[in-house]
């Protein structure tokens, strides 16, 4: 009969519609109502304002100390001298040298440790014998103290530029190493069987899985070996004083020969701000990562 | 030429994937273990033939044989040269890519261009009905979505054949419910041929035009049940109900042989 096929053809549609329906009902319920953010003001003061609470607490117990008189104001001052004198330093230009030496030196050298820290990372996770050879090499270098990295930084570089470098690349290229290599290494096993299904192989499967995979890791490898080089760098400038170069590190200990309290701990706040400000560059990418990941609780 | 030949001849060709007495033992020794032991299974060209068996069957062992995941131990696998895609039971999207950078990776790696992979991707979202999630991030879809997108992708590679390792075990009753009357309707459409491992008994009968039931430890073929209610079926009806009755006392006996 003419008139059954397009009845035929109809129903069929009706039902594909109904299927369609099903599945995009489905999709809808599961994915549940989109909640909107909170205030761009409302989130930065929720999350700032513990972190002014914890500054508050730290400077009335300086203060409360002081007012002890437990040692006299000329050699521990109060946060008021301080904060005045530190107003006064970041107004000078030759302050602001100091910083742009020493951060110049923190870069590079990190920079520096970045690149060997991935060489080496790569090259022990790929070659099994290697492995077995330097592996627990590098997380025993990652818990050796960088400051006795120096006597023999000096013997082998005298005082000079390459000897606080080699000792911030030793310092940083460990974790660095180590981020990638456990990166690498915790690559789940079931994106690896994917990997294995698309028939990756070679640089493909590099490319294409182990490093994108291993991020996460590499970051927080990163992150540690930022914190380590910032370390050493600040023990290099109080160590090893290169002639002219007038770096935080070296004010601070002018500073100190010269008995200048407040300026000491003005330039322990100036190092204390800058690392805490990298460590938030670390910290927004690691959060942007995760959310892009989704492997943030929300 | 005599009939028999003949009738070689024709499974020959029609036969997509072949197994002859294929075994697979791990390990050597005193510590062998036979996983599958001399199965035969042919699954022609656009047939949907589901692979039912209680724990430790080699189920997936087989799967991965058929994959070129794994090497064979004895018999002979012949898939003449075809291309096969795996799915597991975890999507295991990427999460550094978009959805439909995900559907777009096989492409990339058979180095497809980029506005033909774009277009490719968007056609196959279109087929799992996930038309404008291809932004989104694989976190951001429940996992029934995710599932699609894996097929998706598996559709991506271009394969003779889709190979399916418990794809719906971890969904909940409704979503898998849907999902089946999804892949149903995607192998028709696209004349896929399908190989699905299963435990679920109605699951396999739902989809099935064979259910294959396999023994444990070593793995056998049992019995091979053809399925041959109309589809679209429904996983509630009382013929498939009445059918995963029949082969669920199968498996019921062969899970009992293991008391003792």
């Amino acid at each position: 009969m003419p008139t059954e096929v397009p009845t035929a053809t109809d129903n069929r549609t009706a039902s594909d519609i109904a299927a369609a329906d099903r599945i995009t009902g489905l999709d809808a319920l599961e994915l549940g109502p989109k909640r909107s953010k909170a205030a761009l003001g409302g989130r930065v003061w929720r999350s700032a304002w513990p972190k002014l609470l914890a500054v508050v607490i730290v400077v009335l117990g300086w203060q409360i100390v002081v007012w002890a008189q437990w040692k006299p104001e000329y050699v521990l001052p109060g946060p008021a001298t301080v904060f005045g004198d530190l107003g006064t330093l970041i107004t000078t230009g030759d302050f602001w040298d100091g910083v742009r030496l020493t951060m110049l030196r923190a870069v590079t050298g990190f920079a520096l440790a970045v690149l060997i820290g991935t060489i080496v990372g790569a090259a022990v996770s790929r070659f099994a014998p290697l492995r077995a050879a330097i592996g627990s090499l590098i997380t025993g270098l990652q818990t050796m103290p960088s400051i006795m990295w120096f006597p023999l930084a000096i013997l082998l570089f005298q005082i000079s530029e390459s000897a606080i470098m080699f000792v911030v690349v030793i310092g940083a290229a460990p974790s660095v190493a180590n981020g990638l290599i456990s990166g690498i290494d915790y690559v789940p096993r079931t994106w690896l069987r994917v990997g294995q299904v698309l028939g990756m192989t070679g640089f493909a499967k590099y490319r294409h899985l182990i490093l994108p995979a291993s991020l996460p890791s590499f970051i927080s490898g990163l992150k540690q070996g930022w914190a380590f080089s910032w370390r050493s760098l600040m023990a290099g400038e109080l160590l090893v004083i290169v002639p002219g170069a007038l770096s935080i590190g070296v004010r601070m200990q002018q500073a100190r020969d010269l008995s200048e309290s407040s300026l000491v701990i003005s330039f322990i706040i100036v190092v204390l701000v800058i690392g805490i400000l990298i460590d938030m560059l670390f910290n927004a990418a690691d959060n942007a990562l995760r959310k892009r990941w989704g492997l943030t609780g929300s | 030429m005599s009939i028999l030949e003949a009738t070689d001849l024709r499974t020959d060709r029609d036969a997509v994937v072949r197994l002859d007495s294929v075994s697979k033992q791990y390990g050597s020794g005193g510590n062998a273990l036979l996983a599958l032991d001399r199965v035969s299974l042919t699954v022609a060209k656009g047939e949907f033939v589901c692979l039912l068996g209680a724990s430790g069957c080699g189920k997936s062992t087989l799967l991965s044989l058929v994959a070129g995941l794994d090497q064979i131990s004895g018999g002979t696998l012949d898939i003449g040269g075809r291309h096969v895609s795996l799915m597991f039971q975890e999507a295991a999207l990427y999460p550094w890519l978009s959805v439909a950078g995900n559907v777009e990776l096989p492409m990339r790696l058979r180095g497809v261009a980029r506005a033909e992979r774009r277009r490719r991707a968007e056609e196959l979202l279109e087929t799992v009905r996930l038309s404008g999630f291809g932004h989104k991030r694989p976190h951001e879809l429940s996992g029934g979505m995710r599932q699609r997108v894996a097929l998706a992708r598996s559709l991506a590679q271009d394969a003779d054949v889709l190979l399916m390792d418990e794809p719906f075990g971890a969904l909940d009753a409704m979503t898998r419910d849907i999902l089946h009357d999804e892949l149903e309707r995607i192998w028709r459409e696209q004349d896929l041929t399908v190989l699905f491992v299963t435990h679920n008994v109605r699951e396999a009968v739902r989809l099935g035009d064979r259910v294959v039931l396999l023994s444990s430890r070593p793995g056998r073929v049992i019995e091979d049940f053809p399925i041959g209610h109309a589809r679209p079926r429904r996983i509630d009806s009382p013929e498939v109900s009445g059918q995963a009755a029949e082969i669920t006392d199968r498996l019921r006996a062969e899970v009992a042989r293991h008391a003792n």
